[in-house]
């Protein structure tokens, strides 16, 4: 484990006998000892905290930003007004995606945030892709990012932050205090339910007390430290990719279902050429959303068969802690890409059917 | 961590209770703790042979699977039905209601190689 990095609330994740795990070159809270389903139940139901500082944020400024941006993303930056918050993704020449990531207009800068796994990767093609006025600075060391998600969480967080929050919109950003500490809030998330993100600049005592804060505020809902784990499952019943698993380098944003930030018409960006071509041609695969009959559970990397024939592979699997079923996700070809095909998950060597829907699996 | 002093122990992490030449099999506090929520068992059928250190079974968990163990020969002569609707068994109770399999030893010379409570805490570190 030597190199590995702690968030500033490693020592509180330990306190709470959080099994710790590497992740992304950071020792991570998987589960806590209520385990991930409960875990997972608490953030559909009630609340749930989660400590995700391990993301990366880049802070971006200069004369120049709005249009390297424009040219580094594939959503439109141009419709990214201040206060609001864009879901987009890089792509590189050939329409591999990099990464997905959230951009966020602060006024008078952007900050980008970004898969841990990704952070280094991203960081040098930015910074290789930059010209003119632009300035890049690596934030995320001082940066702590802690999510609160679930039906509860806007009554959790309003007895403790110095502003209302129920008006802020999906996808907007304000700032705030909470606890007395000055912090970035979005309404974003990772989980399907409605929830905040709050980047806050400090140490480990500054969050600790907002960690503390927000658990004293969410007691009487029931709040839930929350792990990498139920993280998973919770953004799998919604269909949310995960790079590294549903997306990659491999992969082009429609094939992976991410038509819709990828702004074709807004212009030249890296990728889009490719990405033109691929869909001219027909593309080759397409992620899709399957429901396992039984409850044996189809893992990444497991193949996808239909009448004998192998066409795909799950990318993502689990069993869903609401369905009480396995649900999974997988690239087939386009043409047995409809909602209602039957296909067959190889699970260690057994044929066990599926069929194919259309997430989210947990509607919302 | 919860390890009986009556039961043996495999280095994969099984425990035997061993009542003459039957023996109840079942995985560890320890294992359940690692594995996490447990959504499904799938268990041999009864009058299946089992060999001594080969797969028998396998047991899913939300974030992982791993295989089952024998962790003697012999014939599985009953199963925990109990565990097909309610896996949770094996998280709530390894010890008791979350059993996996009966079996009829083949020979009880394969005991031997077993680890008592005292080596089996020794080997999760405990």
């Amino acid at each position: 484990m030597e190199s590995m990095k702690r968030t500033p609330l490693f020592e509180k994740h330990v306190a709470l006998g959080a099994r710790i795990v590497p992740f992304a070159g950071f020792e991570m809270p998987v589960q806590y000892p209520g385990g991930i389903v409960q875990e997972h139940l608490a953030v559909r139901n009630a609340v749930g905290l989660f400590d995700v500082s391990h993301m990366g944020e880049f802070r971006i400024r200069g004369s120049d930003a709005t249009a390297f941006l424009q040219r580094v993303t594939i959503n439109d930056v141009s419709r990214l007004d201040p206060g609001r918050v864009q879901y987009t993704a890089m792509c590189y020449e050939d329409g591999g995606m990099i990464d997905d990531l959230l951009l966020y207009h602060l006024g008078d800068s952007y900050m980008m945030v970004v898969n841990a796994a990704n952070a280094e990767k991203d960081l040098l093609w930015i910074r290789d892709h930059a010209n003119g006025d632009v300035e890049i600075e690596d934030e995320s060391e001082e940066t702590i990012l802690l999510a609160v998600q679930g039906p509860k969480a806007l009554e959790t967080l309003s007895t403790i932050s110095a502003t209302g929050l129920s008006d802020l919109a999906y996808y907007a950003w304000t700032q705030t205090k909470i606890a007395g500490v000055p912090v970035l809030v979005s309404r974003t998330g990772y989980t399907g339910e409605i929830g905040f993100e709050l980047y806050i600049r400090g140490n480990a005592d500054i969050g600790v007390k907002v960690w503390d804060a927000i658990v004293d505020a969410g007691k009487d809902f029931g709040i839930a430290p929350v792990g990498l784990g139920a993280r998973d499952t919770l953004r799998l019943e919604m269909g949310f990719c995960l790079y590294g698993n549903d997306i990659d380098l491999t992969t082009n944003p429609l094939e992976a279902g991410l038509g819709w930030i990828t702004k074709l018409e807004k212009g030249g960006f890296i990728g889009r050429e490719a990405i033109v071509a691929a869909r001219s041609a027909g593309l080759q695969k397409l992620l899709v959303g399957f429901v396992g009959e039984g409850k044996s559970v189809p893992r990444h990397g497991y193949g996808i068969f239909s009448g004998g024939v192998r066409i795909g592979h799950v990318t993502s699997g689990t069993f869903s802690p609401v369905l009480q079923q396995p649900i999974g996700m997988g690239y087939v070809h386009p043409d047995r890409a409809r909602v209602g095909e039957k296909i067959f998950v190889d699970i260690r060597g057994k044929m066990v059917g599926a069929t194919i829907v259309k997430p989210p699996f947990v509607k919302k | 961590m919860n390890i009986p002093e009556q039961l043996k122990y495999t280095k994969d992490h099984e425990w035997v209770k061993i009542e003459g030449e039957i023996a109840t099999v079942g995985i560890t506090d320890y294992a359940q703790g690692e594995l996490g929520d447990i959504v499904f068992v799938e268990l041999p059928d009864v009058g299946k042979v089992t060999d001594q250190g080969k797969p028998f079974g396998t047991i899913e968990a939300v974030k992982a699977v791993s295989d089952l163990f024998a962790p003697l020969s012999g014939e599985v002569i009953e199963i925990n039905d109990a565990l097909k609707e309610t896996p949770e068994l094996i998280n709530k109770s390894p010890y008791e209601t979350g059993w996996m399999i009966r079996m009829k030893m083949k020979s009880g010379d394969q005991v031997a190689a077993l680890l008592d409570a005292a080596g089996y805490k020794k080997l999760i570190g405990g």
